[in-house]
């Protein structure tokens, strides 16, 4: 009896062990979880949605990679803080001798030393670009150095680039972050250590990569503009923007990129400093102007009138937009503002559409033309929410007119390849992201229909050879005039539908101050500001001070 | 053996059916959401595409029940109209599969020799890939239609249906009506499919209705990632999916669509156990 | 013994070709290059092909099939999005998954279990039927959807950290709180990766005890005299739990599959969310690897099932 009895309660037990364990570990679990200090530490923790992939400047292509590089690398220039002209780098200054084949000759500071101790020379410039410029190498950067004739190393502290022609644009291209000859000449460059475990000449260097979790930097005590004020710089992948707001409020991370939506969430935290500034980019409805539907320039322009632009931005980005009227960044030097966005008035729209000849002459809400109505097919790639919801809303807007447009979104390297490039499509929603300099003319130069960005074959003589002027001149004023005539050009052109340039919003955690000397030479502490650069222009001079507590 | 056979099977099997309360709810429900699909035009109170601005993100109210989404269009109609898809996508994905999976079964169970060893060599190759990623690579490389999702999660779960028809054939092809027909002469198709699959089909009702709520699962699953029916045709997977970003903002963007799913899987499942219940002789004395 | 040890390693052996060929097709069909992925306006498509020649993407199928299997036996496959090699990557991210599922099966088997044993004592009673639409509500519910919903309320409301392997702020904490720590991070996922599993395997195991005590030698037993509890535990539940062993061989191809969803909801460093961002950034090699590495799993799972119910169960040797 008493056999049996034990056997039934050793098996009760062996049963009923396991969910207890496991209860019993959940609850240790949630009460030592709930009672964490939080440290106190001179850094900054970025919040950042992927996780980089190369951590080379030569190699990388996606922003979280391009981001730590520029602060573990320096180029031999950078833009200044207003995005109109440059400042020295790793070059403390240049010359530009002008002619058939321009040189640009670079000074090199001196004394600037690796990460790793050993001393930075021009020898490092050319293997840079030597290493660019080979083949085996998988860069897109190349482009930028094809009009380069030579580049010699005068001496240890001086570069020289001779140009086959003018090429105004080129002195922005050395601003790419420049790799160290001694670590990297025996190594394949594609798949060497070093993009994982990088050394550069910049104010942070590189710590410790987790893959998917956090990549650390910490501050150069031996950078030539002086140790950065910031003792440690963590980048944190949180794949999930609800997350990440959540994280934001824990104080788990002190910078985060913010979407429109969070705004007002985000705006209301008492220990949060919001910040924005228009971006570098812009979203628009391109044309296929080989389809016959979208030939004619006054259609082009009815489509434009017909789009509430201004509703768009008020209620996909919540306001944080500009509506623009070129292919330019709304607040930089080249963008013209005498040019206004066409406004919104679908009467005219109306009007512009019967001039061209469309009228529904079958009563079927939908206009036609010689028999055939106005019908096509809006596509976008799919993953981007606010395309999406912009192609929805263009949909409805232009069905008002009485276009008949479908909307459709694929996934990118299907859209980029069947659609795209094969120019087979009748109107896209895509945006660019540009660089400073405003030469775009792999965008809108008609020698680049084939097989460069120009995929919705434009074609404009006098702007044609604007782009070719611009990229040759090198004097600001004389370009400006160049840009500006450009976009008066393609504004009335309307070869795009330009929708919008986003306004991009940071929210920073108070307790970061910038840290400068006042006459005297005491330091001070100012406010951060945003720059057109960006909000972290001035990141070494960014500090946590000690007297700032942080609450839980 | 058929014939008046199958029609008193049917009603035996019904009968035991009713029993289970659980499978009748289950009935219940997906009778409902058929009715709802097909007459989503007539029910929705606002067209699922239209978009008005100026009401988005609005809580479930009178107006719209089941509130608004990002862009102003209520989820109530979407909804309905979502459920279409999902119903769509489950039957259309089953109907592959068990189509494939009986034809290769029967043939596998029927011929036997090495038919069957390649045919269960080629059942053993495919069972071996990791369904939802091989799935999620072939959507994802080919672009996420309603199409393509269709015939891949078909082209990916007719497996365990052909072991099922295969294992019945192998048992019933040595049954006396069979050799008696082999006798008479009748050519092997006909025997196959007049004969023996009516036989062999029970299990396969069972697991085609479980199949039906895996595939609505498999759809979800897919359109979180961003590979499912893309927007903007609305369908259960996409609005929860594009509502995730405005979670602290519009709950029921959330909570709805998953509800709804959770019902659906959730009726096919007790109506897919109650057929297995109700099939199998050993379980009906208990009630 | 030996025998059948060989022919079944040979059968293994064709269906990992069969499978890597299927792979391999399924993969290069698909449109898009890995390379074009970017819309920089500054790069010159000479550039892109340049590059896609770098990558042996211009080369015939069947070429850069031979082509994947020489550079992955010499460990000289590397990634297509950061130059990685890919043995690499998948080495150190494999762990964490198998970590997951490893807990998580413990989870399933050990409440799944008891609750099929104990809903077979009494069939059909009140909290048989509640264990079952509970189980049926688990084999229903979206995992993604109750993990999102489980993740944000736990933030929102009690403001613990749930992403990841650890805690993001693990300096000053002794090595026993970094362990529950580890621990922690590991429940939340594992338990909602189990619910589905618990569900199933409780029916089960329900089934499974309700058919053995149907059984003639259980009617023997107990007609023997011997009291109820001793036969319902002893012999009932080791027959039932036969079948039950064989399951343990088909959760390792679980380890990929079951993965990839909670794997991005958790943010979890394990092979399921490579594989995902592997996909999305058409990185053959990774891809590919995954798939015949996930399927070689399987196979060595089905493998050890066999031998297990071997083993378990005398009357199955030498089929």
């Amino acid at each position: 009896m008493e056999q049996e009895e034990s056997a039934k309660m050793r098996m009760k037990t062996v049963l009923l062990s396991f969910p207890l364990l496991f209860l019993i570990l959940l609850g240790i679990n949630l009460i030592f979880v709930s009672s964490r200090p939080t440290p106190m530490v001179n850094q900054l923790i970025i919040s950042s949605i992927g996780d980089a992939s190369y951590l080379n400047p030569v190699l990388a292509q996606d922003s979280a990679s391009s981001d730590i590089n520029g602060l573990v690398f320096n180029g031999l220039i950078k833009y200044n803080r207003d995005l109109q002209g440059f400042v020295g780098d790793l070059a403390e200054s240049w010359e530009i001798r002008p002619g058939a084949e321009p040189e640009i000759t670079f000074f090199l500071r001196k004394g600037v030393l690796w990460h790793d101790g050993k001393p930075f020379s021009a020898e490092d410039v050319k293997f840079t670009y030597d290493k660019i410029m080979d083949e085996k190498t998988q860069t897109v950067r190349r482009s930028d150095y094809e009009l380069v004739k030579k580049v010699e190393v005068v001496d240890p502290s001086t570069f020289r680039v001779t140009y086959k022609q003018p090429f105004s644009p080129g002195l922005g291209t050395w601003g790419i972050g420049i790799l160290p000859k001694h670590r990297l000449e025996k190594e394949d460059i594609n798949t060497t250590s070093f993009n994982r475990n990088p050394i550069g000449t910049g104010p942070f260097r590189f710590v410790e990569w987790v893959s998917d979790e956090k990549i650390v930097l910490e501050a150069n005590p031996r950078y030539f503009e002086g140790r950065p004020h910031l003792d440690r710089i963590i980048y944190r992948i949180i794949p999930e923007t609800s997350l990440s707001e959540m994280e934001l409020l824990t104080k788990g991370v002190d910078y985060y990129g913010v979407l429109p939506h969070q705004y007002r969430r985000m705006n209301e935290i008492p220990f949060l400093k919001i910040y924005s500034q228009p971006s570098l980019s812009y979203t628009y409805i391109g044309y296929n102007l080989k389809n016959p539907l979208f030939q004619d320039k006054r259609v082009r322009q009815a489509l434009t009138h017909a789009i509430h632009r201004e509703e768009i931005v008020q209620y996909v980005l919540y306001g944080f937009g500009n509506v623009i009227s070129g292919p330019f960044p709304s607040h930089l030097w080249y963008y013209n503002p005498n040019v206004k966005p066409l406004p919104y008035d679908p009467i005219k729209a109306k009007k512009l559409l019967t001039e061209a000849g469309w009228r529904d002459t079958d009563g079927d809400g939908v206009l036609d033309r010689e028999g055939k109505p106005f019908r096509f097919k809006l596509i976008t790639n799919s993953g981007n929410d606010i395309r999406r919801d912009v192609g929805v809303l263009v949909q409805r807007q232009l069905r008002e007119l009485g276009i008949d447009v479908t909307f459709e979104t694929y996934e990118w390297s299907v859209f980029l390849k069947n659609f795209i490039n094969a120019k087979h499509f009748d109107a896209c929603i895509l945006g660019w992201s540009l660089s400073p300099d405003p030469d775009d003319y792999m965008i809108w130069h008609s020698s680049q229909i084939e097989k460069g960005f120009n995929f919705i074959s434009y074609v404009n003589p006098e702007a044609d050879r604007l782009w070719e002027e611009g990229r040759k001149e090198y004097d600001l004023e004389r370009r400006r005039k160049i840009y500006w005539r450009i976009h008066e050009l393609i504004a009335e052109d309307q070869p795009y539908t330009f929708l919008f340039s986003p306004i991009g919003i940071s929210a920073l955690q108070k307790k970061f101050v910038l840290v400068e000397r006042d006459p005297s030479g005491r330091e001070i502490y100012r406010p951060i500001q945003m720059e057109k650069a960006g909000l972290m222009y001035d990141l070494i001079k960014w500090y946590v001070p000690r007297g700032i507590v942080m609450e839980k | 053996m058929k014939g008046n056979g199958t029609t008193s099977q049917l009603k035996l099997v019904w009968k035991y059916f009713k029993r289970n309360r659980l499978a009748i709810g289950g009935l219940a429900i997906i009778i409902v959401i058929f009715f709802v699909a097909g007459t989503a035009p007539l029910l929705a109170p606002y067209d699922p595409g239209k978009t008005e601005v100026s009401l988005k993100l609005k809580p479930p109210s009178l107006k719209h029940f089941l509130g608004t989404d990002q862009l102003g269009r209520d989820v109530f109609s979407r909804m309905l109209y979502g459920s279409r898809i999902s119903l769509s996508v489950g039957f259309v994905a089953v109907g592959i599969s068990i189509f494939i999976g009986v034809l290769v079964g029967a043939i596998a169970g029927y011929y036997g020799r090495w038919v069957d060893s390649l045919l269960m060599r080629l059942v053993d190759v495919m069972f071996c890939f990791p369904t939802f990623f091989l799935i999620l690579t072939v959507v994802a490389l080919l672009g996420p239609s309603i199409f393509n999702i269709m015939v891949v999660i078909g082209l990916t779960s007719w497996m365990g249906t052909a072991r099922f028809v295969r294992a019945e054939f192998l048992s019933l092809r040595e049954r006396d009506f069979v050799q008696a027909a082999r006798a008479l002469g009748v050519n092997d198709r006909r025997i196959i499919f007049r004969h023996i699959l009516p036989n062999a089909l029970a299990p396969v009702f069972v697991t085609a209705t479980l199949d039906v709520a895996t595939a609505i699962l498999v759809e979800a699953g897919l359109s979180f990632l961003g590979f499912g029916v893309q927007p903007p045709a609305p369908s259960w997977g996409n609005i929860l999916t594009e509502g995730r970003t405005y979670i602290f903002d519009a709950w029921w963007l959330t909570v709805f669509p998953g509800l709804a799913i959770l019902l659906t899987v959730l009726s096919f499942n007790l109506v897919g156990e109650g057929l297995r219940d109700s099939l199998d002789p050993r379980l009906r004395g208990r009630r | 013994m030996t025998r059948f040890l060989f022919k079944r390693l040979l059968q293994l052996f064709m269906t990992l070709i069969g499978i890597s060929i299927l792979s391999w097709i399924i993969i290069t069909q698909a449109p898009g290059s890995p390379i074009a992925l970017t819309m920089d306006p500054k790069v010159s498509p000479k550039i892109i092909e340049q590059m896609e020649k770098n990558y042996d993407l211009d080369k015939p199928i069947y070429q850069q099939y031979f082509l994947w299997l020489k550079k992955l036996f010499t460990g000289k496959l590397y990634s297509f999005k950061d130059g990685r090699p890919v043995l690499e990557k998948i080495g150190e991210r494999i762990w964490n998954t198998l970590l997951l599922n490893l807990v998580a099966t413990l989870i399933i088997f050990s409440l799944a279990i008891p609750l099929g044993v104990f809903s077979a004592r009494r069939p059909y009673s009140f909290l048989d039927n509640l264990g079952t639409f509970g189980a049926y509500l688990g084999l229903s519910i979206p995992g993604f959807w109750l993990a999102y919903l489980v993740i944000l309320a736990t933030v929102k409301l009690f403001g613990y950290p749930v992403l990841g392997l650890r805690s993001f702020v693990i300096e000053g904490l002794s090595p026993p709180e970094i362990v529950l720590d580890r621990i922690w991070h590991l429940m939340l996922p594992a338990s909602i990766m189990a619910i589905h599993g618990i569900a199933g395997l409780s029916r089960y195991t329900r089934s499974s005890m309700l058919e053995v005590i149907r059984q003639e030698y259980i009617r023997t037993a107990k007609s023997k005299g011997l009291p109820e509890e001793v036969v319902y535990y002893k012999h009932a539940l080791r027959n039932a739990l036969l079948p039950i062993i064989t399951l343990f061989g088909f959760l390792i191809p679980g380890l990929i599959g079951g993965s990839i969803i909670m794997e991005s909801v958790f943010a979890w460093p394990g092979i399921g969310r490579l594989a995902y961002q592997a996909v999305l950034a058409r990185d053959y090699p990774v891809v590919m690897t995954i798939l015949t590495i996930s399927a070689v799993l399987t196979l060595i799972g089905n493998f050890i099932a066999d031998l297990l119910y071997g083993v378990a169960d005398p009357r199955i040797r030498y089929q």
